[in-house]
């Protein structure tokens, strides 16, 4: 007896200086194996007398737990010592870049876009589309620009042989909307527009919005409360703002909004933004909408103007040229 | 339309101050575009004489002046002005003054010799550009008198950015009449007194240009003074209206014109032969015009013509063989009224555009040529003298407009604004505005002046309330009407995730002009079928484009230029074909250049190539959840393919668009290399999108069986795939190819082809006999179709 307790004080002692896997393995081997020490003694119990062999046989099973236990201990802290110093080999840096983690990005005239066409479409307003290569019905006549009319000068317009023209705005889009369906109508129509016209500040091919509604109760004060929230929704934040009177052959109110525009030097000054204005009655009539029953506003802008505004830029050109170095920009 | 503030100001007196009068201009729809102070700090600056000039005893181009300027004893004034001689009257800065430019005037020695002030240029005045001299002031100017009362100033030059609809605002008159309305006053001293008639100079008449041009006024003045000089306050005013004064009579044709909105032109009256004929011009009728140009007329123009010859287009402009000259001693004044129908267009036709032009195919009150023929003539005997004949004048009544009332609905007003406008606001806005206003039950009966023909139906009286009621009165809400819920098609996918997708791969998004340079197109093979424009501003932008690429592959070498080895670059825009109407096709488009995969530390470098953009193409297809209905073919390709590294796409056997690197002479004549790829796609057929129709997970296992064989070089994946799947059918879960191989080891002309079948039954478990089964007889079909041999 005292020779196995003996041997367990020692077997302990060894078990904590193991200090590979192996060398700890062996050791159990050698107490708790087949012919290890523990076992050959609870072998020998069959060899007691009863009353001895119980007493006896809760010992060595003590003995035989306290050195599972204490393996299984020094097993632990082995592994662990050993998975801490692969994982030490392991380290990366983590600071490396990356595979294929770049992104390319939407021209800032779309994400403008698409950011107005977003704010109208929560007010329940659907995307509508039309031609750009338009026929004159559509682009000026059903619009109430009657030939020759001076208005139509301040559109330069793009000809094709055949009389058919690139439509100047994304009005003729209104025509196309309201043709054969009743009010109520809310659409917004984005897309390119064309005027023969280059230079610094203008573009021979830009972008606008058309909005359109047409039900029965809306009024000039309606117009000025949509195009206020959305102008606040699309700067994220309030502006001063003012209509004023002007003049579109397809609108009677019309007016030009303009708002309180702060520019990098501290000065502020009058910037227009929207065109809109109250459906002219002839153009519900070309349309085959009853003006007295109905009454709608429009509203039409350029995209590129607020894309310069949202995003700082200062030069109309820069949309076109698709220089990678401005295009980065709008990741 | 550009005027002088005092001006207006005369004609209708405000309280208001000058930014007040821009204000209020600007809201009620008549735009401030540009505003100039003119004549401001021109204290201490008066009319000056010179007495004496000496050329300066050190200075060639300097002259040493003795200057009258109204003090007891002449100034001496150095002064370097070419045009600076012995009786000139010209501006004098006296020591004191400080100039608009900020220069103080001092006491100073010019090259030793002593100077008491500064004659000044009309530029150093900040009065006009003209800096080429000293401004000469005319003989009769009050030597001594501050030059700011004798010039009328301080004062403004103001533009407004007139709206076509109210033509009205183009003489100071109409515009007087707005501003009255806005604060509240009224426009001074209507009517004009008829010039005495002092001779019985007369011509006849003749309308013969129907509806066109319903009223003709002419007068003969006889022995005008032709040296007589247009006065200064005269020229001041068409100088800050932004006209040049040229002569006396033109002058003041200009002037009315300005003042009253009445175009008037004056003849040389013995250029004329018999009556005045007003005509349509005849098919080939030519006019040498006053700018010297060589008008071609035909039926669509009118013109004034006498009983021989036409003498200038109606409404447009005058001919130079019967202006006034210097030598005009006897003038045919002339102020009609032409329909704005027989005018639009007529001048732009021309290549013209002129004050008389912008004004006729507007609109003039027709009322006016009587008014504006007889203020003609009064400040012509005024200024030139001569003897006027009777006011010659010959109309059709029933085509002149008349004024009709038009109704306004109270209700209607409420409804359109949003607001109920007061009646009595309503009554004072058309009263200021000189409207005749009658009350009826609904509301009111409101006929405008005959100058205010822009008033035609119940918007047009809606609109003048908003106007001078102020938009900023008429309150805020947002739309309450009826709303009916957008259905969005959830079978397509939506644009804006297509190009973030694209973004998300790397790409760039580019916008092109949609036109193209006809000369890019041939570049690439593009004939026949194209959409040009028939006026393009250059021949860089001529065309309409059939294709997304040429111009996305020169922004690609735009960049390329620019040190970007890589690039990635993508469109969505129309392409554009020839139809009746023509075709607009939705199309996207991609182009890329450079290495394969961003530069990476872990990552071996490899060049672009075809199956890198196939893959973008795959990516594309597989969004729609029906790769099985597209297809690509190596026939049919363009000529900007590279015709061995290109293919055509076909959704459901229609073509659809096109991949692969670009033809290696295009690459070449772009200066471009052989990693150029590019794609093209119709957006339709990808935008296209299967509904999901859940079907049940399988419940047995997969089985993969690897094979390797070898076949023919022109054995296409496709063809194997299609015997393997003809062989093997619903069983055959994928075939997925995992090595390519030839060169050594392999006969030549021939390859080797790695690929797993990956087996799958819906109703048991798979055996593995059954799956060696399938093995055998995808090899067998293989062997049979193929020529293949299985390998080792």
């Amino acid at each position: 007896m005292d020779d196995l307790d003996s041997r367990a004080s020692q077997a302990l002692a060894d078990i904590e200086k193991a200090d590979t896997l192996e060398a700890l393995d062996a050791l159990r081997v050698g107490l708790l194996g087949k012919s290890g020490v523990v076992t050959a003694a609870l072998k020998a119990l069959g060899t007691l007398a009863p009353e001895e062999r119980r007493a006896r046989g809760a010992e060595v099973n003590r003995v035989k737990e306290r050195l599972a236990d204490a393996l299984a201990v020094r097993k632990a802290a082995l592994e662990q010592a050993e998975l801490d110093r692969r994982l030490a080999s392991e380290r990366l840096d983590v600071t490396l870049p990356g595979r294929d983690g770049g992104r390319g990005g939407i021209h800032p005239v779309t994400r403008a876009l698409e950011r107005i066409a977003a704010i109208f479409a929560r007010l329940g307003y659907q995307r509508a589309d039309g031609p750009e290569i338009e026929d004159d019905w559509h682009n000026f006549e059903a619009l109430n620009f009657p030939p020759h009319h001076p208005a139509r000068a301040m559109h330069d317009t793009f000809y094709f042989g055949d009389g058919r023209l690139l439509r100047t705005h994304t009005s003729p889009v209104q025509i196309r909307a309201m043709a054969g369906r009743q009010p109520p109508i809310r659409i917004i129509a984005p897309g390119k527009v064309y005027r023969s016209d280059s230079d610094q500040t203008h573009s021979p091919m830009f972008h606008q919005i058309e909005g359109l509604l047409v039900d029965e109760t809306s009024s000039f004060a309606d117009l000025k409360g949509t195009l206020a929230e959305f102008v606040r929704a699309f700067f994220e934040r309030d502006f001063e703002m003012r209509f004023r009177p002007s003049y579109f052959p397809f609108t009677e109110p019309s007016a030009e909004v303009d708002i309180r525009w702060e520019a990098g030097d501290g000065q502020s000054r009058w910037l227009e933004v929207l065109g809109c204005g109250m459906v002219h009655p002839n153009v519900l009539k070309n349309c085959g909408i009853d003006p007295e029953r109905y009454t709608g506003f429009a509203f039409g802008l350029g995209v590129e103007r607020f894309a310069m505004l949202r995003y700082g830029v200062a030069d109309l050109r820069a949309f076109f040229e698709n220089d990678l170095r401005f295009l980065g920009q709008f990741a | 339309m550009k005027f002088s503030e005092n001006w207006l100001r005369e004609l209708v007196e405000i309280q208001a101050d000058r930014a007040q009068l821009a204000h209020a201009l600007t809201m009620a729809g008549l735009e401030v575009e540009e505003l100039t102070a003119l004549g401001e700090g021109l204290a201490g600056v008066v009319v000056a004489e010179i007495v004496a000039a000496e050329k300066h005893p050190e200075a060639d181009r300097l002259k040493v002046c003795k200057v009258d300027a109204g003090q007891s004893a002449p100034l001496q004034i150095v002064c370097g002005a070419p045009n600076a001689r012995v009786g000139l009257k010209a501006p004098l800065a006296t020591v004191g003054a400080t100039l608009p430019g900020g220069v103080s005037i001092k006491a100073a020695k010019l090259r030793g010799v002593e100077s008491l002030g500064m004659l000044c240029s009309a530029k150093e005045l900040g009065i006009d550009a003209d800096a080429s001299g000293l401004l000469e002031l005319p003989a009769d100017a009050p030597v001594g008198a501050p030059l700011a009362d004798y010039l009328g100033l301080p004062d403004a030059s103001i533009e407004l950015k007139l709206t076509p609809n109210r033509p009205d605002c183009l003489g100071l008159l109409g515009l007087a009449h707005d501003v009255a309305a806005l604060f509240g006053s009224h426009v001074k001293a209507g009517g004009q007194a008829p010039a005495p008639v002092a001779s019985g100079a007369r011509r006849g008449i003749r309308l013969e240009a129907g509806a066109d041009a319903p009223r003709y006024l002419g007068r003969v003045v006889e022995g005008i003074d032709p040296a007589a000089r247009t006065p200064l306050w005269l020229a001041e005013r068409l100088r800050r209206a932004g006209l040049r004064p040229i002569g006396a009579v033109v002058d003041i044709t200009n002037y009315v014109m300005l003042e009253l909105g009445q175009p008037l032109h004056a003849f040389d009256n013995g250029a004329l032969e018999g009556d005045v004929v007003v005509r349509h011009a005849r098919a080939g009728e030519a006019l040498k015009l006053l700018d010297g140009s060589e008008a071609k007329l035909d039926e669509g123009f009118v013109v004034i013509a006498d009983e021989r010859k036409a003498l200038a287009v109606a409404g447009v402009m005058g001919g130079h063989d019967s202006r006034v000259t210097d030598a005009t001693r006897d003038v045919f004044l002339e102020a009609a009224h032409f329909a704005p129908a027989a005018i639009m267009g007529r001048a732009r036709r021309l290549g013209l555009h002129t004050d008389a032009s912008h004004r006729f195919e507007r609109g003039v009150d027709p009322e006016l040529p009587r008014r504006a023929l007889e203020r003609a003539t009064e400040l012509l005997l005024a200024i030139a003298g001569g003897r006027a004949g009777p006011v010659l004048a010959a109309e059709r009544a029933q085509d002149l407009p008349v004024p009709q009332p038009v109704a306004l609905r109270r209700a209607r007003l409420a409804r359109v604004l949003g607001v109920a406008v007061p009646d009595a606001e309503v009554v004072r806005i058309f009263t200021a505005l000189g409207m005749h206003v009658e009350a009826t039950g609904e509301g009111w009966r409101i006929t405008a002046p005959s100058r205010r023909f822009d008033i035609e139906r119940e918007e047009d009286l809606i609109e003048e309330v908003a106007r001078i009621h102020g938009y900023d009165n008429i309150p805020t809400h947002t739309p309450a009407g009826a709303l009916r819920l957008a259905v969005e098609p959830e079978a397509r996918i939506g644009e804006l995730a297509l190009r973030e997708q694209l973004a998300a791969r790397g790409y760039y998004e580019a916008v092109n002009l949609s036109f193209v340079p006809e000369e890019l197109l041939a570049r690439w093979g593009f004939a026949g079928g194209l959409v040009p424009l028939a006026n393009p501003l250059s021949a860089d932008l001529a065309v309409m484009r059939p294709s997304l690429l040429p111009g996305l592959v020169e922004a690609l070498r735009h960049n390329r230029a620019r040190q970007q080895e890589r690039v990635r670059l993508f469109e969505v825009a129309r392409v554009f074909g020839a139809g009746d109407p023509p075709v607009e096709t939705p199309s996207l488009a991609i182009a890329a250049c450079g290495a394969a995969r961003a530069e990476q530390w872990g990552e071996a470098a490899r060049p672009l190539d075809f199956y890198d953009l196939k893959g973008e193409l795959d990516a594309l297809i597989a969004w729609g959840g029906e790769p099985g209905r597209w297809s690509v073919h190596a026939d049919g390709l363009p000529p900007w393919l590279h015709p061995g590294r290109g293919a055509r796409v076909a959704r459901d056997g229609v073509t659809a668009g096109y991949l692969g690197a670009l033809h290696p002479q295009l690459a070449r004549a772009l200066d471009l290399g052989p990693d150029v790829h590019v794609l093209e796609l119709a957006l339709e057929p990808l935008l296209a999108r299967r509904l999901p129709r859940a079907q049940p997970v399988p419940r047995f296992p997969l089985v993969r069986r690897d094979i390797a064989v070898e076949l023919p070089e022109e054995v296409s994946w496709s063809q194997i795939e299609q015997v393997v799947r003809g062989k093997l059918g619903g069983v055959l879960c994928e075939l997925r190819l995992f090595d390519r191989y030839s060169g050594k080891g392999i006969e030549s002309g021939r390859k080797s082809l790695a690929m797993g079948l990956i087996l799958q039954d819906a109703s048991r478990t798979l055996t593995d006999d059954d799956a060696d089964r399938c093995v055998r007889e995808a090899v067998t079909a293989l062997e049979t179709a193929c020529k293949a041999r299985l390998r080792g």
